[in-house]
């Protein structure tokens, strides 16, 4: 059921037209025209994920001379067609969800996302993708500049974060996103019960109430804990959400994933989320083709989290309302090294997921070939070299899911007219 | 000498330590602050003998499940680290060794994913005379090397088992260089990024080739152990070349040697980090944001006076700290409670203003964790995200709801501790608020916090009404804004 281009861009106006005029993040008035919630999941990949890894040019001649150890065999891969520059491309073997979601034309595949002089640090890399600035890194992330453009007061449950710790791409100017990792022990505890616990809690939110403006640094922290305690009762309604799918157990990004589907059905007000499943720093022992390999078993988590999440959405009537971003530091290295790993690299790719994406494989392979001059890599031929700005994937979800204006939220105009997947 | 106030003493060990018990506070305040720095500094003088009172009554206790076993049980060591935090006399020796744990972060996960739960917690955290193989886990290491000279430190750092694992380095050799441990010892150790390129991060791996692990002692007395050893067979030989000087004379090459001298590349390269300006420079910010404040920008005269001290001495740590303790700016009143505390740091604290006799550091571990930090794991090698990153909402409610916690466990003591002083609401306000000491509350919630206490029901100081009500009120203070401030 691919959606038409027609409706696509319809749908894409009127979120814009509603965010500028509205006071609210989505109106009462676009609630009773039709309008549906707008929710956007940031997936972070974390460790740099090895594209080449995940979406695989498995004909390409230097693909099994580069990794001998690492290569995924042709007859393994799960064909997803050629792009075009005509390089045939696979999943990786254990992704069978996500080839689900790309046939039914609802995932969106960017490849050689990345930017110029792309840096291979961890640190850095996260800081940059975060922020959407090389430049300089060290500002607020392109998600908290986007919720401080929202008209004022912004409900404090706007945001999700399912991690303990404050993710760089959330941080805001005065919007302070909750980090709520398990919405059971999300609670306020008391040493007393009853009446004398109740005047604890009344006293709490007094004290925080009192916020110490010409005292930025514990200015902050009561920001936080305004957040806090203003959150807690409509978030504990999403503690008891079991879903229509079974999330798997032991999979903490696949549970992360419950609550922020919880968080929608129960419509509690939330329209940012952030999730992330990590581990992929493989520089050894890689092992992307056996089960339970290190990279397979990363290949598992995020496909079993995200085909639990799309089913559930998609029995709920919720996956049309719904993207989801990935993004991870750098790709890593073409060539395996010593230690059946990779080492960091640059570009890489990102993916887009959601019942209104125009799924497909935007953008063009690398060629693997390692003459210097290859055009497609980098770093003498060590590396793959961006295609597409990460910031033009940025700006296509700012303008045409969020419906604000990529120009004021990036500081330039970074839009793509070829990136059309939502 | 004038003696130093109890508000300095406790900003030196809010800082330089974990807070203050009250034996901490009277002795310090017999001192002035040169002499509390130089206390401080000196550890050595003081006995280590904190481990011998683990389990002692008067002391905090632990939760273990079948028997206290640091050396294997990653649970075990972070209870007697905390217990260490909590009642060691030397507390700048755990704090530095905090300090160096997030600087060269390794995390305990990654271990126990390679070797197992029992084999990740020995070489994190295992002292050499309880373990059957001798082997002194990292964070024992670091805690010996606390103030030591920081170019030893790296080459430690360099040879330790749960770094080899951590950063690969067991899997750098000759024939495909390995890069994770030569780019981290560069951007995160040392000289922070941006002070060298790619091919230098080409060069880094192949100096470290050969540094790798053997694996001696025999399996069934329990003594089989990796440990460093250089593998000349496994070295790189040909020469190395940086765009940055390695030798005094300004060489950037590291020759060509035979496999047999090849461990000297390292150490060729090491001492070319550790006395590089650039590194001065990196361990002078952090310094900085560590020990005197996190507010506003970093003063770049404390950089360079502290740099300059650590050049001058070829990177000995002690006399840099020493430096940083007296320095104009740790001193400045900007930058009393200028510091997010970590978590750890908060909880440390908490069980010292608000009482341990009862409680069990086991009860810190969960809350620890989601809070954000837990001791022997952090998330990757670049540390934990400091400052605003630890307060998250759901971070902050962990830190309440802890201080709830320990101010249920603590009810009874607190109540007889307080009714000294609870004639009237308003005086026992004082007493909590001398014991949990905070930047300055503001008289708004001065006030709400004297509402609180006769918003169900007026003043009697009864032991019921103190024993809901000292709980009460510790958990709003150790639970506040302010409180959170170091």
């Amino acid at each position: 059921m691919r959606i038409t281009r027609r409706q696509f861009v319809k749908g894409g106006v009127a979120a814009f037209t509603v965010t500028f005029a509205a006071p609210e993040f989505l109106s009462d008035l676009a609630r009773a025209q039709g309008a549906r919630a707008r929710n956007f999941v940031v997936l972070y990949l974390s460790g740099g994920n090895d594209a080449l890894s995940m979406l695989i040019p498995y004909n390409d001649p230097f693909y099994r001379s580069r990794r001998p150890t690492l290569a995924v065999p042709a007859a393994n891969v799960l064909q997803v067609g050629t792009d075009a520059s005509r390089v045939a491309l696979g999943l990786h073997p254990r992704l069978t969800g996500l080839k689900q979601i790309f046939d039914q034309g609802h995932l969106a595949l960017i490849q050689r996302t990345g930017y110029p002089n792309q840096s291979r640090s961890h640190f850095q890399g996260t800081d940059i993708w975060s922020t959407a600035n090389p430049a300089n890194s060290s500002g607020l992330g392109w998600v908290g500049r986007y919720l401080d453009s929202l008209p004022s007061p912004v409900d404090p449950l706007v945001g999700w974060n399912t991690t303990g710790a404050l993710p760089h791409v959330l941080q805001a100017g005065h919007v302070a996103v909750p980090a709520i990792p398990n919405p059971a022990t999300y609670a306020f505890n008391s040493p007393n019960s009853g009446a004398e616990a109740r005047a604890e809690r009344t006293s709490a939110v007094r004290l925080a109430a009192n916020v110490p403006t010409n005292q930025p640094q514990l200015a902050y922290v009561y920001g936080s804990t305004q957040s806090a305690l203003a959150t807690l009762d409509r978030v504990a309604t999403v503690a008891s959400y079991t879903g229509t799918v079974t999330y798997p157990a032991n999979n903490g990004f696949a549970q992360a994933l419950k609550a922020v589907a919880g968080a929608m059905v129960r419509s509690i007000g939330t329209k940012i989320f952030y999730v992330t499943t990590g581990g992929f720093d493989n520089h050894s022992g890689q092992n992307v083709n056996a089960a339970n390999g290190t990279y397979y078993n990363l290949m598992a988590t995020l496909n079993d989290g995200l085909l639990a999440f799309y089913t559930d959405l998609s029995n709920q009537g919720l996956h049309t309302d719904t993207l989801v971003l990935t993004f991870s530091e750098f790709g890593r290295r073409i060539t395996e090294n010593g230690s059946n790993g990779t080492d960091h690299g640059a570009a890489s790719v990102m993916f887009a997921l959601g019942g209104n994406v125009k799924g497909g494989l935007y953008g063009t392979a690398p060629s693997l070939n390692p003459d210097p001059g290859n055009p497609t890599l980098e770093n003498n031929g060590g590396d793959v070299t961006f295609e597409t700005d990460f910031r033009s994937v940025y700006a296509r979800v700012i303008d045409q899911w969020l419906g604000a204006d990529s120009r004021s939220i990036l500081g330039g105009d970074f839009r793509s007219p070829s990136l059309t997947f939502v | 000498m004038p003696l130093a106030g109890d508000p300095q003493i406790e900003h030196l060990l809010r800082r330089a330590g974990f807070g203050a018990r009250p034996d901490e506070l009277q002795l310090l305040g017999q001192y002035s602050i040169a002499q509390a720095v130089e206390y401080l500094v000196n550890y050595e003088d003081i006995p280590d003998d904190v481990d011998s009172h683990i389990g002692g009554a008067g002391y905090v206790g632990m939760t273990t499940a079948g028997g206290f076993s640091p050396a294997t049980k990653i649970a075990d060591a972070r209870q007697r680290w905390l217990f260490r935090m909590v009642h060691s006399n030397r507390p700048l020796q755990e704090k530095m060794t905090l300090f160096w744990h997030n600087h060269f972060a390794t995390g305990y996960s990654k271990i126990n994913g390679l070797l197992g739960s029992t084999e990740a917690a020995r070489y994190m955290a295992a002292t050499a005379s309880e373990d059957p193989g001798h082997v002194r886990g990292q964070m024992e290491m670091l805690r010996d090397l606390a103030l030591a000279n920081f170019q030893d430190i790296l080459v430690a750092i360099a040879k330790d088992t749960a770094m080899l694992f951590w950063l690969d380095g067991r899997t750098n050799t000759k024939a495909q260089p390995q890069e994770n441990f030569g780019r981290e010892i560069m951007e995160l150790f040392t000289m922070g990024v941006g002070h060298y390129t790619e091919a230098d991060v080409y060069a880094a791996a192949r100096v470290f080739t050969g540094w790798n692990l053997t694996r001696p002692g025999t399996a069934t007395d329990g003594s089989q152990h990796y440990e460093f050893a250089y593998l000349a067979n496994q070295h790189e030989t040909t020469a190395k070349t940086f765009s940055f000087p390695i030798y005094a004379d300004s060489g950037r090459t590291i020759p060509a040697r035979p496999a047999a001298n090849g461990l000297q590349d390292g150490l060729d390269f090491i001492a070319a980090l550790a006395h590089s300006p650039d590194t001065a420079r990196y361990l002078a910010t952090k310094l900085y944001r560590f020990f005197v404040s996190e507010s506003g920008d970093v003063s770049s005269a404390f950089v360079d006076r502290i740099a300059s001290t650590y050049l001058g001495t070829r990177g000995e740590m002690k006399p840099v700290i020493r430096a940083v303790l007296l320095s104009p700016e740790f001193w400045s009143p900007d930058s009393y409670f200028a510091r997010y505390s970590w978590p750890v740091e908060f909880v440390v604290r908490s069980v010292k203003d608000v009482g341990w006799t009862g409680f069990s550091l086991g009860d810190t571990l969960g809350p620890m964790a989601n809070m954000g930090q837990a001791l022997y794991d952090p998330p990757d090698v670049s540390g934990w995200d400091l400052g605003q990153s630890w307060f998250s909402t759901g971070a902050m409610l962990a830190r309440m709801n802890f201080a709830s916690t320990l101010a249920a466990n603590q009810k009874f003591r607190l109540a007889t501790a307080a009714k000294p002083s609870a004639r009237t609401s308003d005086a026992l306000l004082s007493w909590a608020l001398d014991a949990l000491v905070t930047t300055p509350l503001s008289s708004a919630n001065r006030a709400e916090l004297a509402n609180y206490l006769v918003a169900t029901g007026t003043w009697t100081g009864t032991d019921a009404q103190l024993q809901a009500k000292v709980p009460g009120l510790v958990h709003l203070i150790a639970g506040s804004p302010e409180y959170q401030l170091i």
